[in-house]
């Protein structure tokens, strides 16, 4: 095996395992010997928080421990960001999410965010008790791909079809997938309140965001020209 | 402070001088899917079966939540109260953030009432505040307003003395506010439970009040959260908590009350540890190693 190819596994393994000295190490390690940053984040860091999903959604992996690997992640992604800055990328879609008014709840959404982010999405996260008008102005200013509402009372979720209609009264309706998800949604209350998917957790909602804009296919080439508003935002919250 | 709530016939004592008080949190059809169906349906037998088996397992008090996505939430919660009361005989905790599901529950229900609950939120306390004095219930208060969750402790206690204040200038007297100084998950943040601990310790400190809170939210995302849940309550009762929404069923949960009772000075002569160690003898529960 070539160094390259043990860095890329190393950096695999460590930041599923939230270990972030190490991730930072290797990565400096890597570019030393001058391998591609798109490389790193596309063949190591982003496959490894993939996995975390993966393990989260079956159950073998808890809250922290998606935390912490998303925390390691981000030291590399320090270094890697003025170097991928240069190539100009661009990420794979933008989300816009929040947590509906009348509602404070964010530690689900927030998880959302971190996979979101991880697989090449620039989030903008409107944080908790969103207005169904900041919602839209979100939406009118960003042009999202997606946009997002949770809620994590019952009380609470008939917000989703308010912050539908509002989009629908403002013509925006049609330009954005709407996409729910909380402790009490189901995918029927989901389809009655207007909204195009429901996800039951942060894992299944990313791969459905990454359905929506076509990343699947789109991966390769879009590996060319990611992620620096990503990392920018990823940045920002670590 | 004492907070006293009723039922038909039973009266619970809540302060820092009597036993803690477990409130049962499972007639709540939130993720309860076969519940969430049968309560929609009209069908009680769960939500009575439920009632009686927490009652049982030491709940002194029981929750009571109709929140089914969907449904005509205050014709469901009286329906619910009412089923409830058939069958055990226990103050109940009006768990609704739906103003109008208050507004039909209070009246039919025979007994001083919890109700479950108000934030700081002006508009929100405007109108539930007087709802409760006008049916003479005790209220639980938030310690959170339109901005979120501080985690600041002395904010928390700020917004706390707010609630304390309004409930006073409605008439209502001050121990009649039992105050839920918000447990959080530590798995999102490792500092959450010192958090509440801290914002615990200055409300009994300062304002006196009695606090309860959901027991079970603390151990959100992690595994084995029975333990977590057990080992959580003995600090915050050491930190003021003197009742909590919490699930008597699991017997971690359960032991770790009546071990703290005895532990905090409120189980004279270990009647009721010895009492429970009997029961489960008879049920013929293996022994545990002395």
């Amino acid at each position: 095996m070539s160094r390259e190819e043990e860095i890329r596994q190393e950096l695999f393994d460590h930041t599923l395992n939230g270990h972030a000295p190490e991730v930072r190490k290797l990565t400096e390690e890597a570019l030393a010997l001058k391998m591609d940053p798109m490389d790193i984040l596309f063949k190591a860091l982003i496959p490894s928080l993939e996995e975390v999903g993966r393990r989260f959604e079956k159950g073998d992996f808890f809250v922290p421990e998606m935390l912490i690997a998303a925390r390691a992640m981000q030291g590399a992604l320090v270094l890697l960001r003025p170097l991928i800055a240069e190539t100009g990328a661009k990420p794979i879609g933008k989300y816009v999410i929040g947590t509906v008014k009348g509602d404070i709840h964010d530690i689900g959404k927030n998880l959302v965010i971190i996979m979101l982010e991880g697989a090449g999405f620039e989030v903008v996260d409107l944080g908790v008790n969103a207005a169904p008008e900041k919602f839209v102005e979100a939406v009118r200013t960003h042009q999202p791909h997606i946009v997002g509402f949770s809620a994590f009372l019952t009380t609470t979720m008939p917000m989703f079809k308010v912050n539908i209609e509002a989009l629908q009264k403002a013509g925006l309706r049609e330009q954005v997938v709407v996409m729910v998800g909380g402790a009490p949604v189901t995918e029927d209350y989901a389809r009655l309140a207007g909204a195009d998917r429901y996800a039951p957790d942060a894992s299944m909602a990313t791969r459905m965001a990454k359905e929506i804009v076509g990343a699947a296919q789109a991966r390769e080439s879009a590996a060319l020209t990611q992620a620096v508003e990503l990392i920018d935002q990823t940045l920002k919250k670590g | 402070m004492q907070t006293v709530l009723r039922s038909r016939s039973a009266e619970v004592v809540v302060s820092p001088e009597h036993p803690f008080v477990m409130i049962g949190e499972r007639i709540n059809p939130t993720g309860r899917k076969v519940l969430a169906a049968e309560m929609t349906a009209g069908r009680m037998d769960r939500v009575r079966a439920d009632a009686i088996a927490q009652v049982r397992s030491g709940a002194r008090m029981l929750d009571v939540n109709a929140g089914v996505p969907g449904v005509d939430e205050p014709a469901l919660l009286v329906a619910a109260i009412r089923a409830v009361t058939e069958v055990v005989d226990v103050p109940l905790c009006i768990d609704s953030s739906v103003v109008e599901a208050l507004e039909a529950a209070l009246p039919i229900y025979e007994g001083k009432a919890l109700v479950n609950s108000v934030t700081a939120e002006d508009e929100r306390l405007d109108r539930i505040l007087p709802l409760v004095r006008k049916h003479g219930a005790a209220v639980i208060g938030m310690a959170n307003d339109e901005t979120g969750i501080t985690m600041v402790p002395e904010e928390r206690l700020a917004i706390a003395r707010k609630i304390v204040e309004r409930a006073v200038f409605y008439g209502i007297p001050a121990e009649d506010v039992v105050i839920d100084p918000i447990a959080m998950t530590v798995a999102a943040d490792p500092q959450a439970g010192v958090i509440t601990l801290r914002t615990m310790e200055l409300i009994r400190d300062q304002l006196g009040n009695n606090m309860t809170c959901g027991a079970s939210n603390v151990s959100f995302g992690l595994p084995e959260r029975h333990l977590l849940n057990a080992a959580w309550l003995p600090v915050a009762m050491r930190a003021g908590l003197t009742c909590a929404i919490t699930n008597p069923l699991i017997e971690e949960v359960r032991q770790s009350v009546l071990a703290s009772n005895l532990l905090l000075g409120h189980d004279e002569y270990a009647t009721a540890w010895i009492a429970d160690y009997r029961e489960r003898q008879r049920r013929g529960q293996p022994a545990p190693v002395t």
